[in-house]
């Protein structure tokens, strides 16, 4: 098997196609491991990972923490809660901490955008971001990729919409960086007061008709609204959120054909998606899970074991 | 008794004309002579090699922290840092603990500037606490010393206030500086709104928060007939706006911070928090504007907006750091670097900006440099190259974004109230 021309996984902007193709493939391997009795291979024995969350985030935690546990690591977690790390002093002596305790991986989520960059920089560690900010989330990209593969057979030339709050998501850059890599077309649809500022300058098309964006797509990603932004500065109530943009199957029968339904989860049924979709025989939620500690399992050990 | 010859200075005076190679004698705090060939006993002679002489150069916009931040500088290392940079008087911005918002407060840093070679000047807060709530006692203040009012780091979005505000300053001709922003337009920002900030996931500032403001601004300037100056101009809609305001007569000016005219927010991709300020680094399109507006005179000064902050301060993710950098000491190379040497304006025009035009917004006096003035002098090495090195600042903080880089064009020292500080 070849290596990684990446260090760490900060995020998919820039990295190129072929690192993208080899942590898919490499996947499908480990995929047949959580298929076996015994789930576990000495791949990471000796290596030690931490798993540290500066925000709450059970599912990805869990997925990485299953993923670094069937490789054989010995897994440290460490979580803050995100108030007590407002002061940068907190990052900066943990940095130094993580150094003093010679550490293989660190598997990092914060809330400040660019916190994987600043700490690989001041690190000897090797560097997985588990998302940072509104900035990426790499390998939950890795998996929605992987699970559109195995649907379709391949990325290169299929539709895809990412539905939602775009501005705010790091799963959306994530996304629209790894599918752009792999010759997907990328498309966006939200409200134009959740899409980026000049987003169509990476090479995406951006709708504000949700009918409109179903209709170019083969896949569609369906992103989780906030409910404690509900009625904030970008949008006016869920209520019209769900009228307006949310994934209906009315919506999708309209369509008269299948379309692969993606969504990172945890799914508020009824506002972005409804229950019916989510449930319904296109959605492939469920598998993405199962790909997440698969697509996190290829990435522990292509990082970790990558020769410097 | 302080008493030098500066032989062979290249003079370069916009308020004179002056234009030529001579030497300087000066004693104490004045010029007693200039010309060719003198030679007065008991002068200590320095060859400065034609070397440029300039009327002593003016930062209208600096952070001295003091009182309330000294860890980041103090009034004394701030100084020492203008100096170092070529100038010989700094306005200090009143965003201090307490906040230059009452007489004793200005009378506090006259007291802790009395006997240094820069020249240092309060600015007083436009409301109490800056709170942007209560106006400041601005008779009071002016009275103490203040040379201008402002609340920077914040705006005054209040427009009852602004109102206010623009009225009593027009009762002393002293200028209303605003740090224009619409808070709502703002909240939580950390740079730039580009295809930049939707890369980095960064959150955004939008150019809309300082243009809608200085728009307003100047409408309400016109209403009452007021003096208004617009601090760190980043945009070219605030730079067409101003130039608007301009041409119709009204007293409207604005300053420009190196950095604006320097650099682009694609610098951000770092996550350096050395290029996170307020206002934000912005796209190529403003830059240009800044030097246009400088070329055209919609831009008055160059002012620093010289923002001290602590190492543990600014190494912090991006988000959380402090806005601002610290920009005395290599205001002149860049200002050379950028302006001159790409011709956007001529050395005497360049000159206008870092001295006679900021002097003349603050009320400040006019300096001429001929026998019987004051001597107060800015000393230029304009074909110098030197290598940007944080390291050797007189700043008490580093956070320049320009360490390592290579300018043309050196500030050498100063000569002000009897001292010389000098390079040699
Ligand atoms: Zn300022």
């Amino acid at each position: 098997m070849s290596s990684l021309s990446i260090q760490h996984l900060l995020g998919l902007q820039n990295v190129p196609k072929e690192d993208i193709t080899l942590i898919l493939d490499s996947t499908d391997s480990f995929l047949e491991i959580l298929d076996r009795p015994i789930k576990k291979v000495p791949t990471l024995q000796g290596k030690t990972v931490v798993n540290l969350f500066f925000e709450n985030s059970t599912r990805t935690r869990i997925s990485f923490e299953l993923a670094e546990r069937r490789l054989s690591a010995d897994v440290v977690n460490f979580a803050a809660a995100s108030s007590s790390v407002k002061k940068g002093e907190t990052l900066l002596d943990t940095a130094r901490n993580i150094e003093a305790m010679k550490v293989d991986i660190v598997v990092m989520r914060h809330s400040a955008a660019g916190a994987g960059h600043f700490l690989s920089e001041r690190c000897t560690s090797k560097f997985i971001n588990a998302g940072d900010g509104a900035h990426e989330h790499p390998t939950q990209a890795l998996l929605d990729m992987c699970t559109i593969r195995q649907k379709h057979g391949t990325l290169e030339g299929l539709n895809v919409s990412i539905i939602g709050d775009i501005a705010h998501s790091r799963v959306a850059r994530s996304n629209i960086y790894g599918l752009l890599s792999m010759g997907a077309n990328v498309a966006v649809c939200g409200p134009p007061s959740m899409i980026p500022y000049d987003l169509e300058q990476l090479g995406v098309r951006v709708f504000s008709d949700v009918d409109a964006a179903l209709d170019f797509s083969d896949v569609i990603n369906v992103l989780r609204i906030q409910l404690e932004r509900d009625a904030g500065a970008d949008f006016p109530s869920l209520r019209e959120y769900h009228n307006a943009f949310g994934v209906t199957r009315r919506r999708l029968d309209k369509l008269g054909r299948e379309i692969t339904v993606l969504h990172p989860g945890p799914i508020n049924r009824g506002v972005e998606i409804e229950s019916e979709v989510a449930d319904g025989p296109y959605s492939v939620i469920l598998p993405q899970v199962t790909n997440g500690v698969a697509i996190r399992m290829a990435v522990l050990y292509l990082i970790g074991t990558r020769a410097e | 008794m302080a008493s030098f010859v500066f032989k062979n200075a290249h003079i370069v005076d916009p308020v004179t004309g002056l234009d030529a190679v001579k030497d300087v004698h000066v004693i104490d705090e004045h010029i007693e002579n200039i010309g060719e060939n003198i030679s007065a006993s008991g002068a200590e002679e320095i060859d400065l090699g034609g070397a440029h002489v300039v009327p002593g150069l003016c930062d209208m916009h600096v952070h001295f922290r003091e009182p309330g931040f000294e860890h980041k500088e103090d009034i004394r290392s701030g100084a020492a840092s203008a100096a170092a940079g070529g100038f010989t008087a700094a306005a200090c911005m009143p965003n201090t603990d307490p906040v230059i918002d009452t007489a004793s407060v200005v009378s506090f840093i006259y007291d802790k500037a009395r006997g240094l070679a820069v020249d240092v000047y309060p600015i007083a807060a436009i409301t109490k606490g800056r709170k942007g709530e209560a106006i400041a006692p601005m008779v009071e203040l002016r009275e103490a010393g203040a040379v201008g009012f402002s609340d920077d780091g914040s705006p005054v979005y209040n427009t009852k206030i602004l109102r206010t505000a623009l009225e009593y300053g027009s009762m002393f001709n002293v200028p209303i500086i605003q740090h224009a922003e619409d808070p709502h337009l703002f909240t939580g920002g950390a740079m730039n709104e580009s295809i930049v900030s939707t890369e980095l996931g960064l959150p955004p500032i939008s150019r809309l928060s300082e243009d809608a403001v200085v728009m307003r601004d100047i409408m309400f300037t016109e209403y009452v007939n007021g003096r208004y100056h617009l601090a760190h101009m980043s945009t070219s809609g605030s730079a067409e706006a101003v130039r608007g305001a301009k041409a119709r007569g009204l007293n409207v000016t604005s300053e420009v911070a190196p950095h604006h005219f320097s650099l682009t927010d694609e610098e951000v991709r770092s996550y350096d928090t050395n290029v996170k300020m307020n206002p934000p680094l912005r796209r190529m399109e403003d830059v240009i504007a800044m030097k246009e507006a400088l070329k055209d005179g919609t831009a008055d000064a160059i002012a620093t907006d010289h923002a001290p902050h602590a190492g543990f301060e600014k190494e912090v993710e991006f988000t959380y750091a402090p806005f601002g950098i610290i920009g005395l000491e290599t205001a002149v190379g860049l200002s050379i670097t950028e302006l001159l040497l790409e011709n956007w304006l001529t050395l005497p025009q360049l000159i206008e900006k870092l001295s006679t035009n900021p002097r003349r917004i603050l009320g400040l006096p006019e300096i001429r440099i001929e026998a019987g003035a004051k001597a107060n002098l800015s000393f230029l090495d304009i074909a110098r190259q030197w290598t940007v090195d944080v390291n050797t600042f007189k700043s008490k903080s580093r956070n320049s974004p320009y360490n390592g880089r290579t300018l043309t064009g050196k500030a050498l020292g100063i000569y002000n109230n009897g001292q010389l500080i000098l390079e040699r």
